[in-house]
C-alpha cells in the first residue's frame, strides 16, 4: 500500500560512495512489542535525512540501536559501507556518530568549554587539554557558524545556545554523522531557523545529519530525503522535494489526514474569564507572571503563544486555583475568584471551569488507575459517582463507557490501566473528562503535545464545536501553527508578560519576534 | 519511557512471582544450611512440620500471623498513599495502652465480649495518636515521616518502659508489667475450632483477635478500592500532582492515611495483651511492626496478599523456632537470616524475574507480537 524502500543508489548525495549509515533489516522488540521490524535505511554521505512518524512509530528506538543504548535483535549496521558493531554510546561516537537529545545532556554549572571537553579531557591534567579544545572549537566556530563563548556558563545561555553546545560537542568528538531528536520543541522560530543554518552548512562540509521530528514542515523545509516510520516499521523513503505534507501525513497515519482547521467566524459573547494585572512568583521567589491582563469571552478561543517556560504554566495554574497569585484579580463570569488565596482547584471547578492540563502524565491523569477511574478525577466528589462515602462503581464505568464512545477512545476499555492507552488516546481521556462537564471556561494546555495527527485532528474539532456552542476557551500551545490555526486573537507571552496581541493572519515571522521578547508595534495588550 | 514489558496476567503477577521469590530466597537459604554443615531438605522439613504439622504448631503460627497481619496492613494503607510508614512498632506499642486501660478497668466487671469492643476502641485511639504527630509535621512542616517515625520507635519504647515502671506495674512488683488481667480482659482462644478440625491448639496462644484481623482486611479492602477517601488516597500516592490538580489535599491525605495506618498497627496490641499474656509487658511487640513492612511489600499491599504473606512469615517464626530446638547448629539467628532472605527477594528484589517470567509468557503466548503505542514515547 505504501512506496517501496528505495535502493541506496537511487538517493542524491550518494553516487557511487557507500552512504554514510545503512541499516539493514534492523529487528527489535521489547517482549511481545516489536518496535522495530526489518528496517532498511541508507542515508548517503553529505545530506540531511529526515525521520517522520508519530510517537510510538520506533523513531527514538532505531536511533537508540544505531548510537548504542539499545542492541538490535537482528540486522546489521554499516558506516561508509563497513559493518559495524556499536554496543555503546562510546562506540558510536568512535564510529563518528553523535547524538543531540531533546532533552540535554549538559552540566549545567560548568562552562561551555568545560561541557565540550568532558569525557575527552586528554589526559589527568586538563591544561594541554583546554588549550587544543580552544583552539578546536575557535574553528568549529568559523566553519559552522556555531558562535557560543567558550567560558560562559552553560545554565546561564538560552535554551538555543545551549543546543549548540551540545551540537559542538558532538563535532569536538569527530562526529561525521549527527542525530538530532526533535531539536525544535524548544526553540523560536528564529531559533529554529538558525539551526537549520547551522545544519546545512553542516551538510555542505560533508557531514551527514539525521534530524527526527513530527513537524512535518521542518522536514520540508531542511531535509534531502525523509522516511517515514509506522507502526515500527519505514513504510516510505523518498525525496523531500518529490513530496508534500499532506502526503507524509497520510503516510504517517496510514489515512488521509486533514491538516487544516474548518471554522467558522467567531460569534463573540460576554466576558466570561477576565484575568487583571496578574503577578505570580514562584517558590524560589522568581516572578513567573508579571502585570498580565487580558480577556476571554464567549464564544471565541483565545491562543496564547510563547517558548516554553514564559510563564504559560503558571498562568493555567493561578486560573486553575492550582497556585496562588501575589497580587492582580481573576473574574469568572463577571465575580472574582480568590486568586491570592481561597481559591482551590476545587472551587474553581465549581464555578464552571474545566481545566485540560499541559502535562497529561504529571497532571492530568494517574497512569496507574484504570480508565474509569481518571474518567473521574477532580469530579470525584459529584453526588452521581458516589453512594455515601462508598464509590459508585457502576454508574463511574457506565459513564466512562459512554464518554469512550462518544470520544472514540480505543482500546474501548473502561477497565484497561490509563498507561497503556496510546498518547492520542490519554488526551481523549482527559478533554472527554473535562469538556462533557460541560464547562463555561475550558483552559487548554498544549492539547495535542505527544498526540498523533489522527487524534489532533479530532481534539482540533472538539474545541472549534466548544467555541461554537459559546465557551471561552484559552489555549496555550508551543506549536504555533495551532495557535494560528485555532485561535481568534493570539497573545504572545515573553518572560511572564503579554508582550502583545495579534489576530490569526499574523505572520510567523511576526509572532515569533514577539516570543523572543520584541514587539514591533510596542502596544500594550 | 514506559516499562516495554509484557503484561502479565493477573494470576502471574499475584501469585506466580511471590513464589518464585519465596523459592529463590529458600534455595539461597538452602546453601547457607549447607554451608554450615546440615542439611537444607531436613531443616525445611522441620520447618514446615514445625509450623503446620501439629495442632499447637498452627495456633502459634496463627498467633503470629494475626500480628502481622495488622502490621502489614498498616504499612500497606500508608503505602497507597506513598508514605513508608515504618512506625508500626511503636504505633503499635503505644497502641497497647489503649488496650491494657481497657482491660485493666473493666476485667473484674464485665466480660470479655464487652472489655473486647472497647479495648479496640482503645488500641485504635492510641495507634492513631501516635501516628498523628508525624502526620500532622510530614503534612504540615515537611518533616519526613520515615525519619519522624522511626525516631518515634524510640520515642515509644521509652514513653512505654517510663509509663510500665512508674505507672503500670503493681505495687510490690519489681517487674515493668501490669497485673494479670482476669476474665474480663482475656480473649477465649481458638481451642474450640481447632477441635472441631480435630487439632489440639495445646498451648498455644491463637485468639479471636485473627478475626479482627481478618475484619481489618476486608475493611481496608472497601476503604481503599470502594470508597472516596480511598480513591483520594491512591491518587495521592500515585501522582500527587494530579491530586493537587483534582482538587485533593495532598496534607490531609496524609494526616487521614497516617491516622487509619496507626490505628491498624495499634490494634495488633489485642493479640499478645488481651490474647496471649493477660497483661502488658515490656517490648510485647517484639518485632512484629517492622515484619509488617516486609509483609506488605511482598503482599503487594493488598489484603488479601497481607494475609499470605502474615501467614508465611507466621509460618518463619514459629517453624523457625522449632527448627531452632530441633538443630542446635540452626540457631534462631539462622532463622533471621532466612527471613531477611525472604524479605530481600520478596521485598528488595522484587522485579528481579519479571523479565525473564515475562519473556517465557510472551513465548508461550506465540503469535504475533503487536506493536504497542508506548514502546517508544516521544519518540
Amino acid at each position: 500500500m505504501t512506496d517501496k524502500t528505495m535502493s541506496p543508489p537511487d538517493l542524491p548525495g550518494a553516487g557511487t560512495a557507500p552512504p554514510a549509515i545503512e541499516l539493514i533489516g534492523i529487528d527489535k522488540s521489547f517482549g511481545p512489542v516489536r518496535a522495530n521490524r526489518d528496517i532498511n535505511m541508507a542515508v548517503g554521505k553529505g545530506t540531511i535525512h529526515g525521520i517522520v512518524g508519530e510517537n510510538g512509530a520506533g523513531k527514538s528506538t532505531l536511533m537508540s540501536i544505531l548510537y548504542g543504548f539499545y542492541q538490535a535483535d537482528a540486522g546489521e549496521i554499516r558506516i561508509n559501507g563497513q559493518p559495524a558493531v556499536i554496543r555503546s554510546s562510546e562506540q558510536a561516537i568512535a564510529a563518528g556518530i553523535g547524538m543531540v537529545h531533546q532533552h540535554f545532556m549538559l552540566v549545567y554549572p560548568f562552562t561551555v568549554l568545560e561541557n565540550v571537553i568532558l569525557g575527552v579531557e586528554g589526559g589527568a591534567l586538563l591544561g594541554e587539554g583546554i588549550a587544543d579544545a580552544h583552539k578546536e572549537l575557535e574553528r568549529l566556530e568559523r566553519e559552522y557558524e556555531l558562535q557560543v563563548d567558550p567560558e560562559a556558563i552553560v545554565g546561564e545561555l538560552p535554551v538555543g545556545l545551549q543546543q549548540r553546545v551540545e551540537i559542538l560537542k558532538a563535532l569536538y568528538r569527530g562526529a561525521e554523522t549527527l542525530i538530532l531528536d526533535e531539536p525544535t520543541s524548544v526553540l523560536t522560530p528564529a531559533e529554529a531557523d538558525h539551526l537549520f543554518r547551522v545544519l546545512k552548512q553542516l551538510r555542505d562540509q560533508g557531514k551527514t545529519v539525521i534530524l527526527i521530528t513530527h513537524k512535518l514542515r521542518e522536514i520540508m523545509a531542511v531535509t534531502d530525503n525523509v522516511s517515514v516510520m509506522r507502526r515500527g516499521e519505514i513504510v516510505a523513503t523518498m525525496k523531500t522535494a518529490e513530496t508534500s505534507p499532506e502526503k507524509l501525513a497520510e503516510l504517517m497515519v496510514g489515512r488521509s489526514v486533514l491538516l487544516q482547521v474548518d471554522k467558522g467566524p467567531a460569534k463573540i459573547g460576554r466576558p466570561l474569564l477576565e484575568v487583571e494585572n496578574l503577578t505570580a512568583v514562584d517558590e524560589r521567589g522568581v516572578t513567573r507572571l508579571a502585570d498580565v491582563s487580558f480577556t476571554v469571552h464567549a464564544g471565541e478561543i483565545v491562543g496564547i503563544a510563547g517558548v516554553a517556560g514564559n510563564g504559560q504554566s503558571a498562568l493555567l495554574e493561578v486560573i486553575a486555583g492550582i497556585r496562588h497569585a501575589k497580587s492582580g484579580r481573576i473574574l469568572v463570569d463577571g465575580k472574582p475568584i480568590g486568586v491570592t488565596g481561597g481559591s482551590s482547584p476545587a472551587a474553581v471547578r465549581a464555578r464552571a471551569l474545566a481545566h485540560v492540563p499541559e502535562d497529561r502524565h504529571g497532571m492530568g491523569l494517574v497512569t496507574a488507575f484504570e480508565e474509569s477511574e481518571n474518567s473521574i478525577l477532580g469530579y470525584h466528589s459529584d453526588t452521581q459517582y458516589l453512594s455515601g462515602p462508598f464509590l459508585n462503581i457502576e454508574s463511574i464505568r457506565a459513564d466512562a463507557l459512554e464518554k469512550i464512545e462518544k470520544y472514540d477512545i480505543r482500546p474501548p476499555d473502561n477497565r484497561l490501566k490509563t498507561a497503556n492507552f496510546s498518547g492520542g488516546n490519554q488526551q481523549k481521556i482527559v478533554l472527554a473528562r473535562e469538556m462533557e462537564r460541560d464547562p463555561d471556561i475550558l483552559l487548554v494546555g498544549q492539547p495535542t503535545r505527544g498526540v498523533d495527527i489522527g487524534a489532533i485532528e479530532f481534539i482540533h474539532r472538539q474545541l472549534i464545536a466548544m467555541r461554537d456552542a459559546g465557551k471561552a476557551i484559552l489555549l496555550v500551545s508551543v506549536e504555533l501553527d495551532e495557535i494560528r490555526s485555532l485561535s481568534d486573537r493570539i497573545l504572545v507571552m515573553f518572560a511572564g508578560r503579554v508582550v502583545g496581541e495579534r489576530g490569526p493572519d499574523a505572520s510567523e515571522g511576526e509572532l515569533g519576534l514577539m516570543m523572543a521578547g520584541i514587539d514591533s508595534r510596542e502596544e500594550a495588550a | 519511557m514506559s516499562a516495554p514489558f509484557a503484561k502479565l496476567p493477573a494470576w502471574a503477577d499475584y501469585v506466580l512471582i511471590p513464589l518464585v521469590n519465596v523459592t529463590a530466597a529458600f534455595l539461597v537459604s538452602g546453601l547457607v544450611v549447607l554451608f554450615i554443615g546440615e542439611n537444607p531438605i531436613e531443616a525445611v522439613k522441620l520447618l514446615v512440620w514445625g509450623a503446620l504439622g501439629f495442632g499447637e504448631g498452627i495456633g502459634f503460627t496463627l498467633f503470629y500471623a494475626t500480628n502481622f497481619i495488622f502490621t502489614g496492613l498498616a504499612v500497606a494503607v500508608a503505602f497507597h498513599a506513598g508514605l513508608f510508614n515504618i512506625g508500626g512498632e511503636g504505633q503499635a506499642y503505644v497502641g497497647g495502652l489503649g488496650v491494657a486501660l481497657a482491660a485493666l478497668a473493666l476485667d473484674r466487671i464485665v466480660p470479655w465480649w464487652v472489655t473486647f469492643p472497647l479495648a479496640i476502641a482503645g488500641s485504635i485511639v492510641f495507634g492513631a495518636a501516635w501516628a498523628f504527630i508525624p502526620a500532622w509535621l510530614q503534612a504540615k512542616r515537611g518533616s519526613h515521616i520515615v525519619i519522624t517515625t522511626i525516631m518515634f520507635n524510640f520515642i515509644a519504647a521509652s514513653l512505654m518502659v517510663y509509663l510500665l515502671v512508674e505507672y503500670f506495674s503493681p505495687p510490690g512488683s519489681m517487674a515493668p508489667e501490669t497485673r494479670t488481667f482476669d476474665a474480663g480482659g482475656t480473649l477465649p482462644k481458638l481451642g474450640g475450632l481447632f477441635e472441631f478440625f480435630g487439632l489440639d491448639i495445646g498451648g498455644a496462644p491463637a485468639n479471636i483477635s485473627l478475626f479482627a484481623a481478618l475484619a481489618a482486611c476486608v475493611f481496608v479492602y472497601y476503604l481503599i478500592w470502594r470508597t472516596k477517601v480511598g480513591y483520594e488516597i491512591r491518587t495521592t500516592g500515585f501522582n500527587p500532582t494530579a491530586a493537587i490538580y483534582a482538587g485533593i489535599s495532598p496534607a490531609r491525605i496524609t494526616i487521614v492515611t497516617m491516622l487509619i495506618s496507626g490505628a491498624l498497627a495499634g490494634m495488633m496490641a489485642l493479640n499478645p495483651i488481651m490474647g496471649d499474656q493477660q497483661r502488658m509487658q515490656l517490648e510485647f511487640v517484639g518485632g512484629a511492626g517492622f515484619v509488617g513492612i516486609a509483609v506488605a511489600l511482598m503482599g503487594r499491599s493488598h489484603p488479601v496478599g497481607v494475609i499470605l504473606a502474615a501467614v508465611l512469615f507466621g509460618m518463619l517464626y514459629q517453624g523457625g523456632a522449632e527448627l531452632a530446638f530441633e538443630k542446635p547448629k540452626i540457631s534462631r539467628d539462622m532463622i533471621v537470616v532466612i527471613q531477611a532472605l525472604v524479605i530481600l527477594f520478596a521485598g528488595a528484589l522484587e522485579h528481579m524475574f519479571r523479565p525473564a517470567i515475562s519473556r517465557a509468557f510472551a513465548a508461550l503466548a506465540g503469535g504475533q507480537p503487536q506493536t504497542v503505542a508506548d514502546a517508544g514515547e516521544g519518540a
